[in-house]
């Protein structure tokens, strides 16, 4: 933005209008509506809530002009009527405002900027002389409530004081306040001289969060050196060797130990791995030696080369779609940032996976999301501890993050799930996921010497600094406070012109106008030009980054989170072109300097200028490969996991009936309607299987399918497996619960018509501070565990993330650790999306059969998480690495030949929950025989009825097809049960040889249990 | 004849205008997209196309109001262009956050009005919601492209698609005249529209707004319940497709009086 200070024009005297925009009376009140039950509770049943929309405009402009605005603009002549100032307030009534805190990213304030000044373009108007903030204004009335209590009502309801401030009384300035200019002072940090312990306060008071051998790393460097660092080569260390970027726990060595007789894992010939005559392993380089070894065989012993593009080295994990394009899958957490502002953090968390997406190769093309939350239950007994926001806040407010910004980038969020476990309180757990498609030709990148660094979309502001090295520390009670500049919001359109610009410059006809392209994401330009210039260097000029506001120093714009920026290399030829598409598509560009700088040793390195001052000047290798690699100490201890919060549970169901009902209730089974159907799952045309299923539109669908391509039948099919309940919290083991995700996940995409050969998973680790051995050590296990079922089911892992600090203190000192949390999420190609299948039964008449054995194990079972049954047998379920992919293999078959005309996975809850939902999704009756179902051992009732059973599936089959199928299924000795028919009724009834019959519920009953708990 | 011409009209937060294309092209229609910038930088392009279609999304964020700053630079910049292509009779579709646009501008239910007449207000839940929904066509409408339908189903998804009338007399005189061109079945209104109105058209028929999405339902894999219909059904024209048949059909059938 240029200042313009023309000579000859009047000094204007500026004045800041307040338009408040009421709806009409009568008509429905949008943002009083999600409040009314909340008033009625604090307030008593005669008070009602009236909230009107506040535009403050500071301007030199005159009332006329400001009722022009007001009629043209920013009131509905049909539905609202307007106010200039404050309208009165009504007796007997409260009132209460909230308003955007300065420098908080504000989208509507910069629409209606815009929106005004062309408006009034005619009069000579400048950006310079407008500025627009909002804000809302709540009237309470039939009550009187006092300032406190209205001030307790907005911060528990209306506000976030993280981002916004709340004004018991009508809120309008005389004037904005302004940013000072910042004044140049270049600051070198001593630190030669520090012995430990003020290394480590440096490192901690600084917000470095690096441990003292990496500050020790840094200050030999500089000793050697003869100088100081400056403060911003400081912060570029924190955030390139941050856990956020550099995943160092993951690629450290580690040295595992466990008790002595633990079989499950077979530690013999391993790559990477040297096995101690007393037991213990030593693993150099973990993830290189688990699940990217699993990746390297695959792909050089069993032919996945031709499909694997790129794996682990870019922003996202590329395989082949079809003969001219792949797709692009990323996942990643956003929990700290969520913790503290919910919506603010969820919806950067899924604008960030989309910039991972667009700065995939040479950009991907997003087309769908996906979204997991792990949360405390909603109804706490206990009380809140200070600094966390109450469970149903931050479901909703995530869930809105996501709907708001996915939405408005026209992207399907298709694919999700939510794990509710006490001991999310302080740390809820928020994963996104984006898709991108890509042309074959267009999925590597290479930044050259002399390319331009060309930085679009957003502008810099103080918005989220020390994000990247935030998410990496844990969080205490007083992280609110310390961290609010951490939090960043977003804006989508942004995002979403960003994009359009990006494609249409990747598309350019003569072939793509740049030659890399990344994100800014943690660590902003500093994690993306870092990263662009590893092998040939870089020089930026600071300067030229265009600031949201004054008074950013050289290190802030450097460190800035500010959204919706992406980082191009563009050949100098080229730099107009991408000027001119950003100019016409009004987005924002600026060159950051060039790529091509090393040092005398011939070193690539990082120059940084400000002011035509240097500031910084650093050497990529040390930078990169410098970080010390300490070895850390895993153990895994059986049983040592405690959990801190818990849910008074029943003994035993006093019934099956009792027990089906409670189960479908269960918040992790229920509906998840309240949540898909604020989400576009149907936008840019392509679902196949959409995340609701059945005549009603309410069957809850395995895994989606889309047709990225409109004109060719070709699909994906995405889904997930978490399977938390078989960690530790619950004494169970991290191994078997990761296999047993890995087989949900696998199964999820196979029952909607997956090709199993050709599924891609991924990986997201998230754990409690893994700086204790113990928590490490059942990390190491679940990295052992993606060693093996990558192999077995033949899917490799193309990409993945980690987070692993994931607890809280609170002000008494007392730790919640979260559960360790393995996602693996699943993109499997479908060779023809008109042969895909749904998990709602279709007719009365039709065999129900069971594949796969069900074992009595039932650890981690809802049915153990909701009753203390003592009768039950507590171990963990085993994943079988030879029957699972078996199992896959031949139901993806059944599929594909139109044999099966509803699939189910059968997981969270067992056989009758699963069974339950085919039923009432298609509306039609079940009866289902307990005895039928195939088991190795002995089985009672309520095990064949609720045990969880990996690699099971529930197939719809009409009679005609059965012999079929059963010779089929015998010939490939795969264990079945013929275990239910479908019929003309209206009921669920479930019987046994031994028991007779056991359950007869109405399907609208179990399916009333089922839509309720989380209908909000 | 060659293929009828139509122009997608884009901005920032526009997000439907890939499938809109792809509907028009299954329809016959060939398609450009054109930022509103680049319209109002050369508005005499508006006289080559014989369709214009305004997509759906979420222009400018739909902050201040769903629809209202696109429509508010349509009406400084190019208004008078939109009115003389109505006056040609080039057929118009604004779709969810288009018709929002269509609506906001005043160029929908009656274009010559010169001020708006009805809104899209907020969804009586307070929130977005996307489903599919039945529909039915009323039989006296004038609408081209509902044609030939009766009861069909279409996705919607939105959060600000409730129709309010500016008066009753309004609304009845838009019901006499056939402008009502597509309802949501009476137990299936997602948004509380009054009269369960989900899109309505001009006088002559041709320039249609609605809030539900025909372009997302032009393949077989797009009904919800596909998997569960007879072969008989897969082999029918999917409704939404149709609607875009009708009126490519139309401008080919027509003189042709700008090619």
């Amino acid at each position: 933005m240029t200042q313009t200070d023309a000579p000859d024009a009047p000094q204007l005297t500026q004045t800041v209008y307040r338009i408040e925009i009421w709806p009409r009376t009568g008509e429905a009140d949008a943002l009083a509506h999600p409040h009314e039950e909340t008033v009625a509770q604090r307030f008593g049943d005669n008070a009602n809530l009236r909230a009107a929309s506040i535009y403050l405009i500071q301007s030199p402009i005159s009332t006329e002009q400001a009722n022009q605005i007001a009629t043209e603009l920013l009131c509905d002549p049909v539905c609202q009527e307007f106010a200039v100032g404050v309208s009165p307030i009504s007796d007997n009534s409260g009132s209460v405002e909230v308003h955007y805190k300065p420098g908080v990213m504000d989208p509507v304030a910069q629409s209606t900027k815009s929106a005004i000044l062309e408006m009034l373009s005619s009069t000579g108007l400048t950006a310079e002389q407008l500025e627009v903030t909002t804000g809302a204004r709540y009237d309470v009335l039939g009550a009187t409530p006092d300032e406190a209590a209205l001030t307790e009502f907005a911060q528990a309801s209306l506000a976030n004081p993280v981002i916004q401030d709340i004004y018991a009384k009508a809120y309008h300035p005389e004037s904005f306040m302004t940013g000072t200019p910042y004044k140049m002072h270049l600051t070198h940090v001593p630190m030669r001289d520090l012995n430990d312990e003020a290394l480590t306060k440096l490192s901690r008071e600084g917000h470095l969060f690096l441990s003292l051998e990496e500050m020790k790393a840094i200050q030999d460097y500089y000793r050697k050196a003869e100088r100081e660092p400056t403060d911003i080569e400081l912060e570029t260390f924190a955030q390139t060797w941050s856990e956020h970027c550099v995943h160092k726990t993951l690629k450290s060595t580690v040295l595992y130990t466990q008790p002595e007789g633990d079989d499950a894992i077979n530690w013999a010939s391993r790559p990477g791995h040297e096995v101690h005559e007393d037991g213990s392993v030593t693993i150099n380089n973990l993830l290189k030696s688990t699940i990217a070894a699993a990746t390297n065989k695959l792909m050089t012993e069993h032919g996945m080369d031709k499909w694997c593009i790129s794996v682990f080295v870019d922003n996202a994990g590329i395989v082949k779609l079809d003969d001219e394009d792949a797709v692009c899958i990323k996942v990643e957490t956003h929990n700290h940032p969520s913790a503290i502002e919910p919506y603010g953090g969820a919806a950067t968390g899924i604008g960030g996976c989309i910039r991972d997406i667009m700065g995939t190769g040479l950009a991907g093309k997003p087309i769908a999301n996906t979204d997991v939350f792990c949360v405390a239950h909603p109804q706490q007994t206990k009380p809140i501890p200070t600094g966390v926001i109450p469970p149903k806040r931050i479901l909703q407010q995530v869930v809105a993050g996501v709907r708001d910004y996915g939405n408005r980038m026209g992207i399907p969020t298709v694919n999700g799930s939510v794990w509710f476990h006490d001991d999310y309180l302080g740390n809820p757990l928020v994963f996104a996921g984006c898709i991108g498609m890509i042309p074959l030709d267009k999925c590597f990148g290479d930044p050259q010497p002399g390319d331009h660094i060309i930085a679009i979309g957003g502008r810099t502001g103080r918005d989220g600094i020390h994000g990247a090295t935030f998410s990496s520390a844990e969080l205490t009670d007083t992280h609110a406070d310390e961290f609010s500049h951490a939090v960043q919001i977003g804006n989508a359109i942004t995002e979403k012109q960003t994009l359009d610009v990006i494609l249409q410059a990747r598309d350019h006809e003569g072939g793509p106008l740049f030659s890399a392209i990344t994100d800014c994401g943690a660590g902003g330009f500093s994690s993306a030009v870092g990263e662009m210039g590893e092998k040939v260097g870089a020089k930026v000029v600071l300067d030229n980054a265009p600031l949201k506001y004054r008074g950013l120093s050289y290190t802030e714009i450097w460190i800035s989170e500010a959204q919706e920026r992406m980082v191009l290399s563009v050949p100098e030829e080229h730099v107009e072109k991408v000027m001119a598409i950003c100019a016409s598509e009004d987005v924002e560009v600026c060159d950051l300097g060039t790529f091509g700088y090393t040092n005398d040793a011939g070193e690539p390195e990082l120059i940084l200028t400000y002011r035509e001052q240097e500031v910084g000047r650093l050497s990529m290798p040390l930078l990169h490969d410098g970080i010390p690699t300490p070895t850390r100490k895993a153990q895994w201890t059986p049983g040592k996991y405690q959990t801190a919060q818990s849910h008074p549970v029943a003994d035993k169901p006093s019934d099956m009936g009792d027990a089906l009902k409670t189960l479908l209730a269960h918040p992790n089974i229920a509906s998840k309607h309240w949540i898909i159907r604020q989400y576009d799952h149907e936008v840019q045309g392509g679902a196949a299987v959409k995340p609701l299923t059945g005549p009603n539109q309410d069957g809850p669908s395995d895994a989606s399918v889309l047709r990225p391509k409109l004109n060719s039948n070709k699909g994906i099919a995405l889904g997930s497996g978490l399977q938390t309940g078989m960690g530790e919290k619950s004494k169970g083991d991290s191994y078997w619960m990761t296999l047993a995700a890995i087989d949900e996940a696998v199964r999820n995409v196979v029952c909607t018509g997956a090709d199993p050969s050709k599924i891609c998973i991924l990986d997201n680790f998230c754990w409690p501070s893994c700086d204790k051995p113990e928590n490490l050590g059942s990390l190491v296990r679940s990295a052992e565990a993606c060693y093996d079922g990558s192999l077995a089911y033949k899917t490799p892992f193309v990409s993945g993330k980690d987070s692993l600090n994931n607890q809280f203190t609170t002000d008494s000192g007392e730790v919640i650790s979260i559960p360790p949390t393995m996602l693996i999420s699943a993109m499997g190609i479908v060779q023809d999306a008109t042969k895909t299948c749904t998990m709602d039964a279709k007719a009365a008449g039709n065999i129900l059969l069971l594949i796969g054995n069900t074992t009595p194990a039932m650890l981690g079972s809802h049915y153990t998480m909701s009753y203390s049954d003592t009768s039950r047998d507590m171990t963990v379920p085993r994943t079988d690495l030879h029957d699972g992919p078996c199992q896959a293999a031949i139901v993806a078959g059944l599929i594909h030949h139109s044999k099966v005309v509803s699939a189910h996975d059968c997981s969270d809850g067992g056989l009758l929950v699963a069974a339950a939902e085919m039923a009432f999704a298609g509306g039609i009756g079940l009866d289902i025989d307990l005895t039928a179902v195939a088991s190795t051992g002995k089985l009672d009732d309520v095990s064949a009825a609720f045990a969880e059973t990996p690699s099971r599936y529930l197939l719809e089959v009409k009679p005609e097809n059965l012999d079929e199928i059963i010779r089929l299924l015998r010939d490939k000795q795969i264990p079945f049960g013929e275990v239910g028919r479908f019929n003309d009724s209206d009921k669920l009834t479930v019987r046994s040889a031994e028991a007779g019959q056991l359950l007869e519920q109405s399907l609208a009953e179990l399916k009333a249990a089922w839509l309720g708990t989380l209908d909000w | 004849m060659d293929k009828p011409r139509c122009l997608i009209v884009r901005t920032a937060g526009t997000n439907c205008d890939m499938e809109l294309a792809h509907a028009f092209e299954l329809a016959g229609a060939s398609t450009q997209k054109l930022h509103i910038n680049e319209l109002i930088a050369n508005p005499a392009v508006i006289e080559q196309f014989q369709l214009i279609g305004f997509p759906g999304g979420f222009s400018y964020g739909d902050d201040i109001a769903a629809g209202r700053i696109f429509a508010n630079r349509l009406r400084h910049k190019l208004m008078d262009q939109l009115l003389a292509a109505a006056d040609r009779g080039v057929p118009m579709i604004g779709i969810c956050n288009g018709f929002q646009v269509m609506t906001k501008l005043g160029l929908l239910p009656d274009p010559h009005a010169g001020k708006q007449t009805a809104t899209l207000a907020d969804n009586n839940s307070g929130r977005f919601t996307c489903k599919w929904t039945k529909m039915t066509v009323p039989s006296n409408t004038c609408c081209v492209w509902t044609k030939g339908l009766t009861e069909l189903e279409l996705p919607v998804a939105h959060a600000e698609g409730r129709f309010v009338p500016e008066s009753d007399e309004a609304l009845a005189r838009w019901n006499d005249k056939g402008q009502i061109a597509i309802k949501y079945a009476a137990d299936d209104n997602p948004n509380g529209s009054t009269a369960d109105i989900a899109g309505v058209c001009d006088e002559s028929g041709l320039i249609l707004g609605l809030m539900p999405h025909p372009e997302r339902w032009v393949h077989i894999t797009n009904h919800p319940q596909w998997q569960r219909k007879s072969d008989d059904f897969k082999s029918q024209t999917p409704a939404g497709l149709k609607m875009f048949q009708n009126v490519v059909e139309h401008v080919t059938s027509s003189s042709p009086a700008t090619v």
